[in-house]
């Protein structure tokens, strides 16, 4: 039975809230990770699991799932912290997150058993490939479920991308929604000093994708995009999801150095309090 | 004693032919096309079930992504290309999407070695063995003529479950493998035996190993020929005997000296016993432009050169 989908606005608010707070827990408990991204797209992932997406955390492999395949790897807290929040397995395993023997991996790893895990991935540029396979095994196969696929803005910057992007739109395959995180930052600094990716919807437009674009950490807007994006006929969609990097931690919202950081015990506490 | 010649044919219409009749007996294998499809040995299987091909265009890191994606969709996907691109433009898909997933996804890896000729150095495959082999989850097969090569291959394609790599080559080369020897993959094969030395090959190499057996028979050596078609996993107790029982082992292989199938075999001698050897391959240098046989000539790829390294071995008394 797929899992029961949540539409009222201030009910998603308060899932966002919740995952991002175990967002920080877990990445204190661990000590190392990547806290910016990870906040930022707990409002995308929110939508995703508890609104748009056919699944069942009872039935993490049944067959006509929706499937999400994240490509930057390195959010795996979010993804982690949504997967709990949703029922995959149990809350109080996000604090064994990156720890040895763990089935939280740094980077997602099937082989640790962790039920949702769709793929293993953290090797940048990669993702959309794979997600673009499962396209075109769905269509192959007459089935109806969806693929979408979590990327980020820097990691656009790597040319297997493209490849990836032109074959999707080669085989037409509306099943397959890519959601860009356009925060606008990567380690080094913004995207546009390290390597300009702009004019971003430019570029997927003429690679043949219909392109929507919204405030990735407004639910409302990710939801008409989402619910747009089933409509596309014969081309695949990507969402630029404006996100802020941080989102929800005033203190470190937009400032790249929170990339690849985790929270000390004492920040965790003083974010969690923070937390809007 | 030894096996004859019944004509020469390339070991990748041997991969070509495996594909299509493993087509006909699995319906969700598919095949991926990089542009070369039938300079690869695909074209049969495209003519025959052409929905069931997709072509991806000159995109062999997208390619093995696309791969692993049928594969995680119960697919049998079939990426091949010349194997200079397919173990190396797509090594890092190859390695986290196909080998960390630990899918079964068949990556065909053809013009291995000098043989493409005069395409010359950047489409000669020489490496492709060292980082195939360092992949974990991944077999690696290399079958020693075409016969062989449609065996292994429905072989793969039926029996295994996680990633292979399948090298092959485009020049005819001498088919000698009887169809109703046994062939498992990750059992190496006594092509004749002998005590006096043993010669392990890979690929067709292995037929230059056993010309040079009848040029040792003639100075009154023994030499014992073991063909070696899985190179992962390897099989320790061949090699172990052969040590053991011959002391002296020489490896061919049409491929870099370093890393490669040599290098895997002598991997097992030193832990297990150990004993003198020779590597003989492409030593740590690119290709160049030539006629086939030019090449193999002058990189001392064939029987007169083994024969020649095999006679040092066996005259070393240290």
């Amino acid at each position: 039975m797929a899992f029961k989908k949540i539409q009222d606005l201030e009910s998603l608010k308060k899932i966002s809230h919740n995952i991002r707070s175990n967002i920080i827990r877990s990445l204190a408990a661990s000590g190392s990770g990547h806290t910016g991204a990870s906040l930022g797209l707990a409002d995308v992932f929110t939508c995703l699991y508890f609104s748009v997406m056919n699944h069942d955390p009872q039935n993490p492999k049944w067959e006509d799932r929706d499937r999400l395949i994240l490509s930057i790897g390195h959010v795996a807290p979010v993804l982690y912290a949504t997967l709990a929040q949703a029922g995959y397995f149990p809350q109080e395993e996000l604090l064994t997150l990156r720890k040895l023997g763990s089935r939280l991996q740094g980077h997602p790893g099937r082989d640790h058993g962790l039920p949702g895990i769709e793929l293993s991935a953290g090797s940048l540029g990669q993702g959309l490939s794979v997600a673009t396979g499962i396209a075109l095994a769905a269509k192959y196969d007459k089935k109806n479920h969806r693929i979408f696929c979590v990327m980020g803005d820097g990691e656009l910057q790597e040319g297997a991308v493209w490849e990836a992007a032109m074959s999707a739109s080669h085989y037409r395959l509306d099943n397959l929604c890519v959601i860009v995180d356009r925060n606008k930052l990567q380690i080094d600094g913004s995207t546009s000093d390290v390597m300009e990716i702009e004019p971003l919807a430019d570029k997927w437009l003429s690679f043949g994708w219909k392109v929507l674009a919204c405030n990735g950490n407004n639910h409302d807007e990710l939801l008409s995009s989402f619910s747009e994006n089933e409509k596309s006929q014969g081309r695949p969609v990507v969402i630029i999801a404006n996100t802020l990097m941080g989102k929800g931690v005033k203190a470190i919202e937009n400032n790249y150095r929170w990339h690849g950081k985790a929270p000390t015990k004492e920040e965790a506490e003083q974010f969690m309090a923070a937390l809007e | 004693m030894y096996l004859e010649n019944r004509g020469n044919r390339p070991t990748k219409s041997g991969f070509g032919q495996g594909i299509l009749e493993a087509g006909r007996l699995h319906p969700g294998l598919l095949v991926l096309g990089a542009d070369i499809t039938a300079s690869v040995g695909l074209d049969l299987f495209a003519r025959e079930f052409p929905d069931r091909f997709f072509s991806l265009g000159i995109a062999e890191q997208n390619c093995a992504g696309v791969a692993a994606g049928l594969a995680l969709s119960g697919k049998i996907p079939v990426f091949s290309t010349y194997g200079v691109f397919a173990a190396l433009r797509s090594a890092d898909q190859i390695r986290v999407s196909v080998c960390y997933n630990n899918l079964h996804v068949i990556i065909g890896g053809a013009h291995a070695g000098l043989s493409v000729g005069p395409d010359g150095a950047t489409h000669q495959a020489l490496e492709d063995i060292a980082i195939m082999r360092v992949l974990p989850n991944m077999t690696l097969l290399s079958p020693c003529d075409a016969t062989q090569a449609t065996l292994l291959t429905k072989k793969a394609i039926k029996d295994l479950k996680g990633p292979v790599y399948i090298r092959f080559g485009r020049e005819a080369v001498p088919d000698f493998i009887p169809e109703n020897i046994n062939t498992t993959i990750g059992k190496g094969q006594l092509i004749k035996n002998g005590n006096d030395i043993s010669i392990i090959a890979t690929g067709h190499m292995v037929w230059e190993a056993l010309q040079a057996a009848k040029m040792l028979e003639m100075k009154g050596v023994d030499a014992r020929v073991i063909n070696i078609h899985t190179i992962k996993p390897i099989d320790k107790d061949i090699i172990i005997d052969a040590a053991r029982e011959t002391k002296k082992i020489v490896t061919v292989e049409e491929h870099q000296v370093l890393g490669g199938f040599g290098s895997a075999v002598a991997e097992v001698v030193a832990q297990h016993c150990p004993v003198k050897m020779k590597i003989i391959g492409v030593k740590d240098t690119f290709g160049e432009s030539g006629q086939p046989a030019e090449l193999m000539l002058k990189y001392g790829l064939h029987a007169e050169n083994i024969f020649k390294e095999a006679m040092i071995l066996i005259n070393d008394s240290q």
